[in-house]
């Protein structure tokens, strides 16, 4: 069976530099002192915590749990005691902080104990779960949880599997130095992947510049039926999920459709490594390996625990002199780090020192020619400078109907454009926007209709009471004309009916009291609580208590005032 | 900047623009060959207007002068008024056409990459309204003299029959239209001496030169090949049409090709992204209309040439033609659409 | 003459007969203006613009009687938005209905709430979960910041916090590129 090529269009070739990190092996990183792991590692949920500062924790146990299906576990990289859990920096371009648990590492590196789980036994529900469970997550680069991954989608089931080992992004060697080391691994993960699909056959996309690779691959893949490894064109981005599969199978998946949808599925070689890990040795994911290259004496890759401080690690490839700034990811899709102390995550896969001589600054931008640099270049077939129109005019549903969110940030388009525009910031810049605005409508929607609800529930209670003073007065005035037809016989006056009041008041007087005994209650056990740490106060400090205090006694004097509306 | 990506193609706008001067070269040398170095004094004073108006107009716009003077799209813009104007105009006439193409055509609207017009078309059809003797004053084939050249351009005397002649468009337009005549194409295309092998005496070499230079363009991928050949082959299809139905009233095919402005637009002006349509269908409509244009211009029009007028118009027409003719994105060519953030 | 007057009767009643199918085909229910001013009003309900609730607001707008820049909780891109829809000329917010405030929620500190439920009648999104002598608390993301529990708690014990931003709601800056910058 050969799979004969399809091919996407637009695409750009830079400079690879592949070669400067691809010669030494893979090496281990050592144990740092401190590793800070993010509970937030994969795209959905935020996992929540399951240790408490002071906690001792083993190798591989589960620390985060997944917060629904929608995202996937988290495991203590090393054995040690949990310092903190809190909001640290993460590595990511907005430079917020979100909750990390923070590990002391004890050197012991003691696991849990491992349970190994024999795939062809196991139902592919179970096998899902426990992916969910070791934390396995593409590693490419998105994070996306691997067991949703393998769900069936629309057309029942995924027919043909698709191993991403293309890595078409500059400068990244790691997964590379992956498949000529540990293509055995590599393969059993395969055949576990291929076991929860049922995938009939199975694609391994290799860019044709790494011929080891394909080499090694296809020698630990020789026996395995309907497996095939395929080179190729060596072509930016290539290894770009929905480009790879339209490479290999010439289907092309829209944006906001899963490829299970049409019968295929897509996963990164590491990702297959980490499944035979977490499947056939019972290891969560809690390592990565990590291409450190760039501006850098000895570039190379090595195997990182998540959690590892990035300098750290960069330090082992000894950066030069001149490096300003460090880049997480590659040169095409990769962000400078706000500050270089923050962990590795899953989602690293490079690291990068730059320096101007290496990533010269660009040049000034120019206003858009239209030249269509651009739209040749786009492998979403996308009009990045009318993108780039709308985007800059806010104009966002224009962008959105000309298809702004197929666009995959590639950066080709900012790479070819001869007026130096920063493309990809004003798409970034609109998509996250529109997302915002997508929020703050849902939210805004919500609102409305329960605003709307509760004031039908106001109309509703109220002509209920009307109806039911109106009902009681009735009463009252048969009563009230029973007596005075016995005792005169004359009509009684009809009496103006005033139902919201009369019976208001005392009800009012009632509910005051009540509230008045409260707000004595609490004064007094404030009082009891109020005269701590007052004592050895700046003057400024004790002016600001008085103020607050002042504060506070006009709001109570307000609230004892009675309110203006009836109850 | 710490966004993605960091690397970039070393291209520039400048590059652009350097390369499509370059490729002007070999028919500017043609032309010298021919007609005389008039027409690089007409460069050379439309260069010196193009670039003065551009930095006045920068500094009046409070933009960096010498970021976007470097740009180079001044000196396309001049270059192709140069070669579009008669080379022996009067300077002030090229000075001005050229001010106005920078000012107006190009400024006003908001400088580089905001123009909806070609400029340098702008400026041909405003001149040739506006000085239709000066601008048919073409140099007669033979009137070479450089001294006598440059006395006619800037000493404004009206020039003597002896040096002017009128091109080869106008000479046929202007025959066929005059019905007591009774010419037909053949007859006059042998006997008129401004006309050569297969077009104008000297412009049909000055034509493959342009095609030379246009060709070096496209392998430089500074162009596409939907302009040039939607352009040329439309006018072709056309010109072939009607000589065969009648070809004592309608020139050939090659005759059209050769001709006026039809290669020097096909390669630099109608390819003009600025002004022109960007999708690859939009490119094939935009040029098969400046090509149509032109051809009914040409041959019922009161103008000698219609490319100017045919470009200037399907400009009009480029905001509809790129929004009908936007192509498919990845993933959507079996229906619609369906992005949802 | 009497064919041309014919004729143009003709053209008179089959336009007028395209138009009255128009309008009965084409007919637009409600009032549109009203329901496209309250989708640009935040919803927050918080009343600052002296109408109660944002409908009415709109409504007012819809009318003529109310200015577009009472709604500090929309602030300057509410404004300019709801400019744009009427063609009206921008204006900054009116200092008599408010300032503009990043988004906030209300918390209730749960050890002082005496379980009064004047706060969760006077939530505009019963947005205030708790019954009578029950300590409340505030469903925060149903909450509008509208700040209309405050003032009618008697112990003082509702905050107003600002939502802080995550990376999940962090949205990309707008490009600057200063070109005289660049070019020095």
């Amino acid at each position: 069976m050969i799979a004969s090529l399809f091919s996407f269009k637009g695409g750009v070739k830079p400079a690879a530099h592949k070669d400067e990190s691809a010669q030494a092996p893979i090496a281990q990183a050592p144990l740092p002192h401190r590793l800070v792991v993010p509970l937030r590692q994969s795209a959905g949920g935020a996992p929540l915590p399951l240790v408490k500062a002071g906690q001792r924790v083993l190798k591989g146990e589960r620390i985060g749990a997944p917060e629904g299906n929608f995202s996937s576990a988290i495991h203590a990289p090393t054995s040690g005691q949990v310092l903190a859990v809190e909001a640290r920096m993460l590595p990511h371009p907005s430079g917020l902080s979100a909750l990390c648990v923070v590990i002391e590492a004890d050197g012991d590196e003691r696991w849990i104990d491992l349970v190994p789980t024999n795939y062809m036994t196991e139902s592919p529900d179970a096998l899902r779960d426990i992916l969910r469970d070791a934390g396995i997550v593409g590693l490419g680069g998105a994070t996306f949880p691997s067991h949703l991954k393998l769900k069936p989608g629309a057309t029942g089931r995924i027919e043909t599997l698709i191993i991403n080992g293309a890595e078409c992004e500059p400068w990244i060697t790691c997964d590379d130095r992956l498949m000529r080391e540990r293509a055995d691994e590599i393969a059993r993960g395969i055949a576990i992947l291929r076991h929860i699909a049922s995938a009939e056959r199975v694609l391994v996309g290799i860019e044709d510049n790494k011929p080891q690779a394909i080499a090694a691959m296809r020698a630990a893949l020789a026996t395995s039926e309907g497996v095939e490894v395929v080179p190729v064109p060596t072509r930016y981005p290539a290894g770009g999920e929905r480009q790879l599969i339209r490479v290999l199978t010439g289907i092309e998946i829209p944006y906001g459709r899963y490829g299970t949808d049409f019968g295929v599925q897509c996963f990164n070689v590491a990702t297959a490594c980490s499944v035979h890990r977490a499947i056939d040795l019972g290891q969560p994911l809690i390592s990565r390996i990590v291409t450190l290259a760039g501006n850098v004496e000895r570039p190379g890759n090595v195997e990182a625990l998540i959690g590892t401080p990035i300098d750290e690690l960069l330090k082992l490839a000894s950066p030069k002199a001149d490096t300003d700034r460090t880049i997480l990811g590659g040169p095409m899709m990769g962000f400078a780090l706000p500050r270089t102390d923050l962990p590795v995550t899953k989602a690293a896969n490079c690291i990068l020192a730059a320096s101007p001589a290496l990533f010269p600054p660009q040049g000034a931008e120019l206003p858009c020619i239209r030249c269509g640099a651009c739209t040749r270049a786009c492998p979403a077939e996308l009009q990045p400078h009318e993108l780039y129109w709308f985007s800059r005019a806010k104009n966002f549903g224009k962008a959105q109907e000309y298809g702004i969110f197929d666009c995959i940030e590639c950066g080709c388009c900012a790479y070819v454009c001869p007026s130096n525009i920063r493309l990809v910031d004003y798409y970034r810049f609109a998509k996250s926007s529109m997302r915002a605005l997508e929020r703050e409508k849902a939210v805004a929607d919500a609102a409305r209709e329960r605003f709307e609800l509760r004031n039908l529930r106001e109309e509703r209670e109220k002509a209920e009471k009307a109806a039911r003073l109106a009902a009681k007065t009735a009463a009252g005035r048969q009563a009230a004309e029973g007596a005075a037809a016995k005792a005169a016989g004359a009509p009684a006056a009809p009496q103006a009916a005033s139902p919201e009041e009369k019976p208001l008041p005392a009800l009012d007087e009632q509910k005051k009291a009540l509230i008045a005994a409260a707000i004595a209650r609490v004064e007094t056990q404030k009082v009891g609580v109020q005269p701590r740490n007052t004592d050895n106060l700046t003057p400024e400090k004790q002016a600001e208590i008085r103020e607050i205090e002042a504060r506070r006694n006009k709001v109570r004097e307000l609230a004892k005032t009675p309110p203006e509306e009836p109850i | 900047m710490n966004n993605s990506p960091h690397v970039h193609l070393p291209i520039s706008v400048r590059v652009i623009m350097l390369k499509v001067l370059v490729a002007l070269l070999p028919g500017i040398a043609v032309y010298v060959w021919f007609f005389g170095a008039a027409i690089l004094v007409q460069i050379a004073l439309a260069s010196t207007a193009a670039l003065a108006g551009e930095a006045a107009m920068l500094r009046l716009r409070r933009k960096p002068v010498g970021l976007f003077l470097a740009d180079g799209s001044a000196l396309v813009t001049a270059w192709l008024i140069a070669l579009t104007f008669p080379p022996i105009a009067p300077w002030w006439l090229i000075v001005s056409a050229t001010l106005f193409a920078i000012i107006v055509a190009k400024h006003l609207y908001g400088g580089l990459g905001q123009n909806p017009f070609n400029p340098a078309m702008v400026a041909f059809c405003v001149s040739i309204i506006a000085f239709p003797a000066l601008m048919s004053q073409w140099p007669a084939v033979g009137f070479t003299d450089f001294t006598a050249q440059v006395r006619v351009i800037f000493e404004s005397q009206s020039a003597q029959d002896a040096v002017t002649m009128a091109t080869p468009l106008d000479a046929l337009r202007t025959s066929l239209h005059t019905p007591e005549a009774r010419a037909t194409v053949a007859g006059i295309l042998g006997s008129h001496a401004t006309f050569g092998n297969i077009g104008g005496k000297g412009w049909e070499w000055i034509a493959l030169a342009y095609l030379a230079g246009g060709l070096w363009l496209l392998q430089q991928r500074i162009i596409t090949w939907h302009v040039p050949v939607a352009f040329l082959g439309v006018l072709a299809a056309i010109a072939t049409v009607f000589s065969l139905a009648n070809s004592d009233s309608f020139a050939g095919p090659t005759f059209h090709v050769v001709t006026g402005g039809a290669m020097l637009g096909a390669f630099f002006i109608a390819t003009d992204p600025v002004s022109g349509a960007t999708t690859p269908r939009g490119k094939l409509i935009f040029a098969a209309g400046v090509a149509l244009l032109t051809w009914i211009i040409r041959t019922f029009g009161a103008y000698p040439d219609g490319m100017a007028f045919g470009v200037l118009l399907m400009n009009l027409c480029v905001p509809l033609i790129d929004m009908g003719t936007q192509p498919p994105v990845f993933g959507h060519k079996n229906g619609k659409k369906e992005g949802k953030p | 003459m009497f064919t041309a007057l014919l004729v143009m009767a003709g053209i008179a009643l089959v336009l007028g007969a395209l138009l009255g199918f128009a309008s009965i085909r084409f007919k637009v229910k409600g009032d549109p203006l009203v329901d496209k001013i309250d989708a640009i009003l935040p919803q927050t309900q918080c009343g600052q613009c002296s109408y109660p609730g944002c409908k009415p607001y709109a409504q007012a707008i819809a009318k003529g009687e109310a200015e577009i820049n009472q709604c500090p909780p929309g602030g300057e891109e509410g404004i300019r938005k709801l400019a744009d829809l009427l063609g009206k000329e921008f204006k900054p917010l009116s200092a008599e209905h408010g300032v503009e405030k990043p988004k906030q929620v209300a918390v209730i500190d749960e050890s002082v709430c005496i379980g009064c439920t004047l706060c969760t009648q006077a939530c505009p999104v019963d947005a205030i979960v708790g019954a009578a002598k029950q300590m409340h608390t505030i469903v925060s993301p149903l909450c509008t910041g509208c700040e209309l529990c405050v003032p009618p708690c008697p112990v003082d014990c509702i905050a107003m916090v600002a939502v802080p931003e995550t990376v999940e709601t962090w949205k990309w800056r707008y490009p600057i590129i200063r070109l005289k910058e660049q070019a020095t």
